[in-house]
C-alpha cells in the first residue's frame, strides 16, 4: 500500500503531506527532513527511487520526481509496483495541471517538460528576449497569483527555466492556495493507501463534479442561512 | 443595508469558483514563501496561528470564513507548528450541513487526528449520519474519513451502512465501500471475516473500477492463505486476459496501455496463487505468453507490466518457455539506459537465478556496471542480488566489495545491514579461516558498534574452540587440532597488531574519540588475556601493560574496562597457575585501585577478584581460572542447592525466608558477569555445519563422518590400516620438511594442546611424535615467523589491490569471471560431486583417492574460467580465487618463510616425488604442485597444467596399472559419472 504523499519543494518546505498510516504531526517535520536530505543528496540522472527502510520501516520505498523546484514523492511497500507508482506521479501531477488555471511554480514546471522543445522564434512574441519576459512574470507574479498566460507566454517562460528567480517567485504562489483541491485530488486517486483511480480524465471529471456541487449547496444553503440568521439578530 | 453588501460580497466569493481564498491568506502564504530564515517563517506562523485561535474561537465568524480559517490552520500544521486548539473547530465542522464546509471539516479531521484520538468518538456519529446520506458526495467524504479514523471498537457501529453501500447506484461509491471494508479488514480481520464474500461478489461488478478495486482487498486475502482462493485462478486470468485484449471502455487505458494497474494487481494476486501449484500455474502461461508478446517496452507503464510478468513467472511453477521470455526481458531492461530500468532488470534477475542460476553469467558485465553506479540505490540493489548469489568460489570477491562500500557509506540503517549480511556470508561460505578472520576484523573494526553483540560472542568462542571442529571425524582430529591451532596463533598476532596500532594511537590521540568499536575492543581484550601469553613471543607484563593502555583510553567505556580487567586477571592467573613470578606493574595497580572504588559494581567486584586472586597460591590458582578452559562448559547449580543445608540452619535459627526478586522491590541485583557471560556464549550456537563446505554439499555434511577438506591434507593422517610401516618414516620425514614452520609454532603451545582439542583426543600416534621431534629442531625460527608472513600477505594484497585500479576494463572483467565464472562454478559444482563420491568411497576405501581427485579436475578447469587476456594481469586472477580453490597456500602463508616461496615447494615437491613412497606423492606432491603454478606469476596456469601433468607422469612410474586407474578415475569425474564407492578393479589398483 501507498504510505505516504508528500511535495516539498528544493527547499525543503512541504508543500503536501498525507501519510496513509497515521503519523504523529510532531513527527511530519522529522520525515520531511529525512526525505529532503536524502533526495537532495542524489545526483540528477540516476534511478527515480530510494530504498528508505530507515525512515519509514522495513520494506519501504520510495518513488520521486524532481521538477524545477518541486519533488514529488510516494512512498509505498513491496505490495506496490516501482514504475507503476512512477507513473501515478505522472497521473498526480498531470491532474494538477489540468485542474490549476492560474500560473503557479507547477503549471511552470510542467509545462517544461512539453514546451521545451518549442522554439522561441515561432511564437508572436518576436523580438522579446527571455530576460524581459522573466520580468514580466516576475511583475506578474508579484502584483497576483492568478495570471492567466497564453500558451505561447508559458513556454517561453519554460524555455527561460534556467533562471531560477522566476521559480522562485512564483514559488509562493503554490500549492497552499491549493491545499483542499490537492486533498481532493489525492483523495480520488488514492484511498486508504489503495490506488482506486489512475485516469487524470476521470479525477479531473469527478473534481469538477465535486466542485460543481458544492458551489450549488453552497449558494442553496448560504443564502437563506445567512439571511436568516442575521435577520434574527 | 451592510448587510446586504455582505451577502453580496460573499456571494460574488462563492461564484468566483469554488476555491476563492481571501486576500490573507495569500499574504500569508506569499510571506512565507519569501520568508528568509526558518526563524522568520516560525514568527509569521506564530502570529498566524494567534490571529487564528482568536478568530475560530469568535462565533461571529462567517460560517465561509470559517472554511478558510481551518484550511489555514491545516496548513500551519504542516509546517510543523501546533494547531491542537483547532482539532475541535474542525469535528464540529463535520456537523456542518453545507456540502463544502463539511468536506472541509472531513479533510481537516482526517489531516489532524487519528482513531486513538479522544476526539475521534464525536466524529464516528457524525460519519454514522453521513453514510446514510443522499448526497453522494456526503457519503464519499464521510466513507474517506472512515478509512482514517474508524478505529477497531468502531467498526460494528459503521460496518452495516458501509456494506450497504456496496449496492450503491455510483461506481464511485462503491469503490470507496470497498476501500473502507479493505481497511477495516487491514484493522480487524476478524471484524469483517463475515463479509469476506462481498469481496468476491464485487470481482463481478458491471464498473471495471469497482472491480479493480476489489483486487485490492483480494490481493490480501490470498497472500493470507492462497489456499481457499485457488477457485478464483479462472476468473482472475479472465479477466487478465480480457483487459490486456483491451476488452475494457477505453477510459481505462494509460499511455496507450488498457488499464495497466488493473493488471499489475492481477499479475500480483497470480503470482502468489500459481506459487509451487503446477495446475493453477497452467492455466496462467497462455496469458502470460500474450502479454510478453504485446509487452510495450517504450513506455514506463509498458516495462512495469512486464517486470510484474517477471515476477509472477519467477513465483509460479516454472516453465521454461516462459522463463525464456522473462529472461530476455530481463536483459533488455538491464541494457537499458535508463537506471529505473536497471533497477528493475536487477531485481528480476535476483528473481530469476532463484530458479535458474546460470542466467546471471550473461548479465555479468551489465551487474557490475551497475555495482559502480554512481547510484546509491541501484548499488545497493546489486548488492542486495551478489548477497542472494554468493557461492563458496564468489564469496571473497563479493564480501570484500561489500565491506568497501560499508567503510564508505555514513547511513547507520544501511551499515548495520550491510555489516550483519557480510557476517553471514562469511560464516556461512568462509573458505579459510584466515580469511574468516580478517573479513570479521574488518567488519568489527568499521562497524563494530552496529553489529549485533551475538557476532562477537560467536568469533570469540570460535576463537576458543577452533572452527569446525565438530565437522571433522575422530580420525583426523590430530591434524584439525594442529591447524586450528595455527590459524588461532595468527589471530592472537594479528589482534596483537592491532594493539600495538591501539598502542600507538592512545598517545596520538588523548583526547579524541575512540577509532576502534568498543565490541572490537571488547574482543581484542578477551583474546589478548585468553591467548595473549599462549605463545610466549609477548611477556606477560607487556601485555598487561596494553591492557591498561586500554582501560585507560576508555575511561567511558565500562564494558571495556571489564573486559580488560578480566583479561588481566586471566594472565595473572596463567602465570601464576605457570609458577612464574610476575610483578604488579604501576599502571595496572593504580588501575585497580581505580576501579575497586569504581561506581559501576560490576567493576569493583572485577578488581577485588583480581586482588584476591593475586593472594593465593598456584594451585588455588590453577583450579579457579584453569589454562585456556573459555570452552569448557561450566555447570550452573540455579537452584544452589549446595547451600540447602545453610539455608535450612538460618531458617531454623530464625532468620526471615527469602523473597524472590520479582517480589520484591528497590534492589540491586549484583549479578555475576563472568557467569552470564558464560551463559550466554553457550546459549549462542554456531553453525558449524556451514563452514568449509560449498552450499551444493551441505545435505551431505550430515551423512559424512570425515571432511577431507585440501587443507587438513599437509597434515598426515593416521590411518593405520592401510599403511604399511616401511612407509610410515618415509611419509613423516616428507611431511616434516614442508611443516617444520608450523610444528615449531606447535611447540610452544604443547602446554594447553589438551585443552583445546576434545576430550576424546589423542596425541599419542606415531606420526605426532615425529612432528614434535621436527619441532624441536625447527622451533628456533618460527618466533617472528607467523607475523612476518601474515603482515607480508597482507601488503601483498594490497598491492595487487593498487594495482587493480590502473586497468579498469579488464579489471572489471576479471571481477565479472571472479562473481560469476560459469566454468569455474561448473568446475567447483563437479569438483564437489567428485569429492562427494570421493568421500563416500573414502569411508569404505582409501583416504587418498579423495584427497588427489578433486585436486586435478579443479585445476584443469579454473583456467577456462578466466578469460585468456587475464593472463598478463600476473598472479591476480588466480590468487583471487585459490583460496577457495586450494586453501593449502594460505596455510603455506601461516607456515614461515620457509615454505612460503614457491620454489621452495616445487623443490619439495619434487624430492617428495622422488621418494619411492606411492602415499607421499598422493597426499603431498598435488597440493603443493598446484600452490606452485598458482603462485608463480609469470608460468600462470599454464605452469599448474604442467605439474598436473608432472604429477601424473611422476605416477607413471610407479606402474602403467596404478596410471590407467587414476585417469579412469580422473575422466569418470570430469564427465560426471560418479563412480561408486565399490568399484572393484579401481581400488584394486590403487592398492595393488
Amino acid at each position: 500500500m501507498i504510505q505516504a504523499v508528500m511535495v516539498i519543494s528544493t527547499q525543503a518546505k512541504p508543500r503536501l503531506l498525507k501519510f496513509y498510516n497515521f503519523q504523529p504531526p510532531e513527527k511530519h517535520q522529522d520525515l520531511v527532513r529525512s526525505v529532503f536530505q536524502l533526495l537532495s543528496a542524489r545526483p540528477d540522472s540516476v534511478s527515480n527511487f530510494v530504498e528508505v527502510d530507515s525512515i519509514f520501516g522495513p520494506g519501504t520505498k520510495m518513488v520521486y520526481k524532481h521538477l524545477a523546484t518541486l519533488y514529488f514523492v510516494f512512498v509505498f511497500d513491496s505490495s506496490e509496483n516501482e514504475l507503476a507508482m512512477l507513473d501515478l506521479v505522472q497521473v498526480f501531477v498531470e491532474t494538477l495541471d489540468r485542474c490549476f488555471k492560474n500560473v503557479c511554480e507547477l503549471d511552470i514546471v510542467f509545462n517544461f517538460n512539453k514546451s521545451h522543445a518549442m522554439r522561441l522564434d515561432d511564437n508572436s512574441l518576436e523580438g522579446e528576449g527571455p530576460r524581459t519576459l522573466v520580468n514580466h512574470i516576475k511583475q506578474d507574479c508579484r502584483s497576483s497569483s492568478r495570471v492567466t498566460w497564453s500558451p505561447t507566454f508559458r513556454s517561453c517562460v519554460s524555455s527561460c527555466y534556467d533562471d531560477s528567480d522566476v521559480l522562485l517567485t512564483s514559488h509562493s504562489c503554490l500549492a497552499p492556495i491549493n491545499l483542499m483541491q490537492m486533498h481532493t485530488i489525492l483523495d480520488e486517486m488514492i484511498l486508504g493507501g489503495q490506488v482506486i483511480e489512475t485516469s487524470s480524465e476521470e479525477i479531473m471529471k469527478s473534481v469538477e463534479e465535486i466542485a460543481r456541487l458544492e458551489k450549488q449547496s453552497s449558494t442553496t444553503s448560504l443564502i437563506p442561512k445567512s439571511i436568516s440568521e442575521r435577520f434574527s439578530r | 443595508m451592510e448587510q446586504l453588501r455582505t451577502i453580496g460580497r460573499e456571494l460574488a466569493m462563492g461564484s468566483q469558483g469554488g476555491w476563492g481564498q481571501s486576500k490573507e491568506f495569500l499574504d500569508l502564504v506569499k510571506s512565507i514563501g519569501e520568508a528568509r530564515s526558518k526563524a522568520e517563517e516560525d514568527r509569521i506562523i506564530a502570529r498566524e496561528l494567534e490571529h487564528l485561535k482568536r478568530r475560530l474561537a469568535d462565533p461571529d465568524v462567517p460560517r465561509r470564513k470559517m472554511k478558510e480559517l481551518l484550511l489555514r490552520l491545516v496548513y500551519a500544521e504542516m509546517l510543523g507548528h501546533d494547531a491542537s486548539f483547532g482539532h475541535i473547530h474542525a469535528v464540529k465542522m463535520t456537523h456542518d450541513e453545507s456540502l463544502p464546509l463539511k468536506r472541509t471539516g472531513y479533510l481537516a479531521v482526517a489531516l489532524f487526528l487519528d482513531e486513538r484520538h479522544d476526539l475521534v468518538i464525536l466524529v464516528v456519529n457524525t460519519i454514522q449520519k453521513d453514510l446514510r446520506s443522499d448526497n453522494y458526495l456526503v457519503v464519499c467524504a464521510a466513507l474517506t474519513a472512515a478509512c482514517r479514523l474508524i478505529g477497531e471498537e468502531a467498526i460494528p457501529a459503521v460496518l452495516p451502512q458501509v456494506v450497504e453501500l456496496l449496492a450503491h447506484p455510483k461506481e464511485a461509491v462503491r469503490k470507496k465501500a470497498v476501500m473502507a471494508l479493505h481497511r477495516f479488514y487491514q484493522r480487524s480481520p476478524s471484524s469483517v471475516s463475515h463479509l469476506i464474500s462481498n469481496f468476491r461478489k464485487r470481482l463481478c461488478d458491471n464498473d471495471p473500477g469497482v472491480m479493480g478495486a476489489t483486487l485490492c482487498p483480494l490481493y490480501d486475502l490470498v497472500l493470507e492463505e492462497p489456499n481457499s482462493y485457488k477457485d478464483l485462478v479462472v476468473s482472475f486470468v479472465n479477466i487478465l486476459k480480457q483487459v490486456a485484449e483491451r476488452r475494457l471502455p477505453t477510459s481505462y487505458d494509460y499511455h496507450q496501455m488498457p488499464a495497466p494497474f488493473i493488471q499489475i494487481k492481477l499479475l500480483k494476486i497470480l503470482a502468489v496463487l500459481g506459487s509451487g501449484d503446477k495446475q493453477a500455474s497452467g492455466h496462467m502461461y497462455t496469458v502470460l505468453g500474450d502479454i510478453f508478446r504485446k509487452g510495450d517496452t517504450a513506455s514506463n507503464i509498458g516495462n512495469a507490466i512486464l517486470y510484474e510478468c517477471i515476477c509472477c513467472i519467477s513465483s509460479i511453477f516454472p516453465n521454461p518457455k516462459m522463463l525464456e521470455a522473462a529472461a530476455e526481458t530481463t536483459s533488455k531492461f538491464l541494457k537499458s539506459d535508463s537506471h529505473n530500468l536497471k533497477y528493475m532488470g536487477i531485481d528480476a534477475l535476483g528473481r530469476l537465478i532463484k530458479i535458474n542460476p546460470d542466467i546471471a553469467e550473461e548479465h555479468q558485465l551489465a551487474v557490475i556496471d551497475c555495482l559502480e553506479d554512481p547510484d546509491d540505490t541501484l548499488k545497493r540493489k546489486t548488492f542486495e542480488l551478489l548477497y542472494k548469489m554468493t557461492k563458496s568460489t564468489n564469496v571473497e570477491v563479493i564480501v570484500d566489495r561489500m565491506i568497501e562500500y560499508m567503510i564508505n557509506i555514513t547511513d547507520h540503517h544501511y551499515k548495520t545491514e550491510i555489516a550483519s549480511r557480510c557476517v553471514e556470508l562469511a560464516e556461512q561460505f568462509a573458505p579459510s579461516n584466515q580469511w574468516f578472520i580478517q573479513t570479521m576484523n574488518k567488519v568489527f573494526e568499521h562497524a563494530g558498534d552496529l553489529v549485533n553483540i551475538r557476532v562477537a560472542h560467536n568469533l570469540m568462542r570460535l576463537i576458543a574452540e577452533g572452527f569446525g571442529e565438530e565437522d571433522e571425524g575422530a580420525d583426523s582430529q590430530l591434524r584439525s587440532s594442529a591447524v586450528w591451532k595455527v590459524s588461532r596463533l595468527s589471530f592472537v598476532l594479528q589482534f596483537q597488531l592491532y594493539c600495538s596500532i591501539l598502542y600507538v594511537d592512545s598517545y596520538l590521540r588523548i583526547v579524541g574519540e575512540p577509532k576502534l568499536p568498543s565490541l572490537f575492543l571488547q574482543i581484542i581484550c578477551w583474546v589478548l588475556g585468553e591467548y595473549g601469553t599462549a605463545d610466549g613471543k609477548y611477556s606477560a607484563s607487556y601485555i598487561i601493560g596494553k591492557l591498561c593502555d586500554v582501560a585507560e583510553a576508555h575511561l567511558t567505556d565500562d564494558t571495556v574496562k571489564a573486559y580488560a580487567i578480566s583479561a588481566i586477571l586471566k594472565i595473572f592467573a596463567f602465570e601464576i597457575a605457570l609458577g612464574r613470578k610476575i610483578d604488579m606493574l604501576p599502571e595496572c595497580q593504580t588501575l585497580v585501585d581505580e576501579l575497586s572504588a569504581s561506581h559501576s559494581t560490576d567493576l569493583q567486584q572485577r578488581a577485588y577478584e583480581l586482588q584476591a586472586l593475586l593472594g593465593l597460591d598456584k594451585h588455588a590458582v590453577g583450579s579457579v581460572m584453569p589454562a585456556d578452559a573459555s570452552c569448557e562448559d561450566i555447570e550452573i547449580d540455579r537452584n544452589l542447592s549446595f547451600l540447602n543445608n545453610y539455608v535450612q540452619q538460618a531458617l531454623e535459627n530464625g532468620a526471615a525466608p527469602y523473597i524472590p526478586e520479582s517480589e520484591r522491590s528497590g534492589v540491586i541485583s549484583v549479578g555475576s558477569y563472568r557467569s552470564q557471560e558464560q551463559q550466554e556464549t553457550s546459549a549462542h550456537t554456531l553453525r558449524f555445519e556451514a563452514y568449509e563446505m560449498p552450499k551444493p554439499s551441505l545435505a551431505l555434511a550430515t551423512s559424512q563422518t570425515s571432511m577431507p577438506t585440501p587443507t587438513v591434507d599437509l597434515v598426515p593422517v593416521p590411518q593405520p590400516g592401510y599403511y604399511k610401516e616401511d612407509h610410515q618414516t618415509s611419509r613423516s620425514q616428507a611431511s616434516g620438511d614442508a611443516l617444520s614452520g608450523e610444528f615449531g609454532v606447535k611447540l610452544r603451545l604443547d602446554g594447553v594442546q589438551k585443552k583445546w582439542g576434545r576430550p576424546t583426543y589423542s596425541s599419542s600416534t606415531p606420526s605426532s611424535s615425529a612432528s614434535s621431534q621436527q619441532a624441536t629442531n625447527g622451533g628456533s625460527h618460527s618466533d617472528g615467523g607467523g607475523s612476518t608472513t601474515s603482515s607480508q600477505t597482507r601488503e601483498s594484497s594490497y598491492g595487487s589491490k593498487r594495482q587493480q585500479g590502473t586497468e579498469v576494463s579488464a579489471e572489471k572483467q576479471r571481477l565479472a569471471a571472479s562473481l560469476f565464472g560459469s566454468a569455474a562454478a561448473k568446475a567447483d559444482r563437479k569438483a564437489q560431486t567428485s569429492r562427494k563420491t570421493a568421500k563416500e568411497s573414502s569411508s569404505v576405501e582409501k583416504v587418498t583417492v579423495t584427497n588427489v581427485a578433486p585436486q586435478p579436475v579443479k585445476e584443469q578447469v579454473i583456467p577456462a574460467a578466466a578469460p585468456p587476456d587475464l593472463l598478463d594481469l600476473g598472479d591476480e586472477p588466480v590468487s583471487s580465487r585459490t583460496p577457495s580453490a586450494d586453501p593449502f597456500s594460505q596455510l603455506e602463508g601461516l607456515l614461515g618463510p620457509a615454505s612460503a616461496t614457491p620454489v621452495t615447494s616445487e623443490t619439495s615437491a619434487t624430492s617428495i616425488s622422488k621418494a619411492p613412497d606411492l602415499m607421499a606423492i598422493f597426499s603431498d606432491d598435488v597440493p603443493t604442485g598446484a600452490t606452485s603454478g598458482s603462485t608463480d606469476p609469470i608460468l600462470g596456469d599454464v605452469n599448474s597444467m604442467s605439474s598436473h601433468k608432472g604429477a601424473t607422469s611422476v605416477s607413471a612410474k610407479k606402474g602403467p596399472s596404478l596410471q590407467d586407474a587414476l585417469q579412469k578415475d580422473a575422466t569418470a569425474r570430469q564427465v560426471g559419472v560418479t563412480p561408486t564407492g565399490n568399484n572393484p578393479n579401481l581400488f584394486k589398483d590403487l592398492l595393488g
